[in-house]
């Protein structure tokens, strides 16, 4: 679980753009500044890095994906899953 | 300045491969959806596609014709016979020479190539067909019409993503409107479904997984289509010389480019392409009755191109009639602007306007009328057809319903 957390937090902190001093699991993806093709891109990293498959889906999939919290426990029930 | 004039349509589509059958699924509201035949169903997180079903390339060509067509010329070809059967044109010494071949393809022959890299890479080819390149070039389409045809004019692909017929219809309109050219067959084709190009889109994540639902509650995205729609244009003066069946009347054109982001839709770039449309043709935003909305079923371009309408249209745009025909026969890419226009010529000309299916109810931030589930007779005298690529590229279509 933690070196999920922080392999997700690494990933997604690559995709914000400019200086950000810590990545907090409250924070949300919108306000971190990242866009609906960079969560489609962390979202294809995560699934590379873990060797799993999300089902996210840029229309219907923001609020699923609102929080770095919600990208941490998503990947890790399908890593879970896949143990 | 010339009055152009349609005076023959072809189609080869999801549901149906004559303009009159396709027209008549676009009445019923027909879905040309269902799953895969032309790539692994069980592979794919899109679980349906808008193939072209029981077209058989070889009641059309010979084989020695199809070694050099992929299905992306073969659905051109076949639709741009048929618009010239119907406009009653032959193309002897003088007017071949003037008449222009403009055809919008995104992508071309992926078919071809997907094949090609599946021998090479997959099956570890040590060489390949000699007749790829010719298949797979983007004008194929384009230089496959204009040889079966018989074209000799001005020829030329135009490749606008999602927008490529539109801006092809266009521009062939306003060449026949200068006086540039007597003639135009003109339209668009696409035949992308194919397991790499299927999983390209899929890794976007805006593909619908099961159905294209525009403007709706619920929607979950595009679904791929395919096809081809082909249209002949000719001054007034000339069609009516000749005793002409006059199909519609094509007014106005109008393009814009977004110049901000490679996919994301932006509602200033949209509303530029309608309003220069409508200048171009002299119309005012209140004669237009029906909208043939761009309408991919993604999250973002039907909210933003529901936005681009209310700025362009004021509150005119709460009495128009909008409807997507992406949601009978999916996203044809360089196809489906011209697709669009034939739905919008024969709605015009029928009376009816084609409806936008598979809506399941009211998203607050697509709050016109979208036509849900039905086709609604209605007298249309002016239309637009809308087409928005990624990448920022939109083009518009004016057209009116014939009247001398």
């Amino acid at each position: 679980m933690a070196n999920v957390t922080a392999d997700v937090i690494a990933i997604i902190a690559s995709k914000v753009r400019g200086e950000r001093p810590s990545i907090r699991l409250t924070d949300n993806l919108e306000d971190l500044g990242l866009e609906s093709l960079d969560a489609v891109e962390m979202i294809f990293e995560l699934e590379e890095k873990f060797d799993i498959t999300i089902p996210y889906n840029a229309n219907d999939s923001r609020t699923e994906f609102a929080t770095v919290g919600d990208v941490v426990r998503a990947v890790t029930s399908l890593v879970d899953g896949k143990a | 300045m010339h009055r152009v004039v349609v005076t023959g349509w072809g189609v080869v589509s999801p549901i149906g491969n004559s303009a009159q059958a396709y027209w008549d699924g676009c009445a019923r509201g027909a879905s040309g959806l269902a799953a895969p035949t032309l790539a692994p169903p069980g592979e794919l997180s899109q679980k349906v596609v808008a193939e072209v079903k029981g077209f058989h390339p070889r009641e059309h060509f010979t084989e020695r014709e199809l070694a050099f067509m992929d299905r992306v010329a073969q659905l051109g070809v076949v639709a741009a016979r048929a618009a010239i059967a119907q406009s009653g044109l032959s193309f002897g010494e003088g007017l071949a020479e003037r008449t222009a071949t403009i055809i919008g393809t995104a992508v071309g022959g992926q078919t071809t190539q997907d094949e090609n890299y599946v021998k090479l890479y997959k099956e570890g080819a040590r060489r390949l067909p000699p007749f790829a390149i010719p298949r797979l070039m983007v004008n194929a389409a384009t230089s496959q019409i204009s040889m079966h045809c018989g074209l000799k004019g001005p020829a030329f692909t135009v490749a606008s993503a999602c927008a490529s017929s539109t801006h092809a219809v266009g521009l062939a309109f306003h060449m026949v409107r200068s006086g540039a050219i007597a003639c135009a067959v003109t339209g668009g084709a696409e035949a992308s479904i194919a397991f790499g190009p299927l999983k390209v889109w899929e890794a976007m994540r805006i593909m619908a997984p099961d159905a294209c639902r525009p403007f709706s509650l619920g929607r979950k995205g595009m679904v791929l289509g395919e096809g081809a729609a082909l249209v002949v244009l000719e001054p007034l003066e000339d069609a009516s010389r000749r005793g002409a069946e006059i199909l519609g009347e094509i007014v106005g054109f109008g393009m814009s480019a977004d110049a901000k982001d490679i996919t994301n839709p932006d509602e200033g770039g949209m509303t530029r392409a309608i309003e220069s449309a409508l200048a171009d043709a002299h119309l005012e935003p209140h004669d237009i009755d029906y909208v043939n909305a761009h309408g991919t079923g993604t999250s973002a371009n039907d909210e933003t191109e529901t936005r681009a309408l209310k700025r362009a249209f004021g509150a005119h745009a709460q009495k128009l009639a909008i409807s997507s025909t992406k949601s009978m026969i999916g996203h044809s890419l360089g196809a489906s602007g011209a697709l669009e226009l034939v739905a919008t010529l024969m709605g015009m000309r029928e009376g009816v306007a084609p409806p936008t299916i598979g809506y399941l109810g009211p998203d607050p931030a697509c709050d016109l009328d979208c036509v849900p589930n039905a086709a609604r007779p209605m007298r249309i005298d002016a239309a637009l057809s809308n087409s928005f690529a990624f990448g920022g590229l939109n083009a518009v279509l004016a057209v009116r319903r014939f009247a001398k």
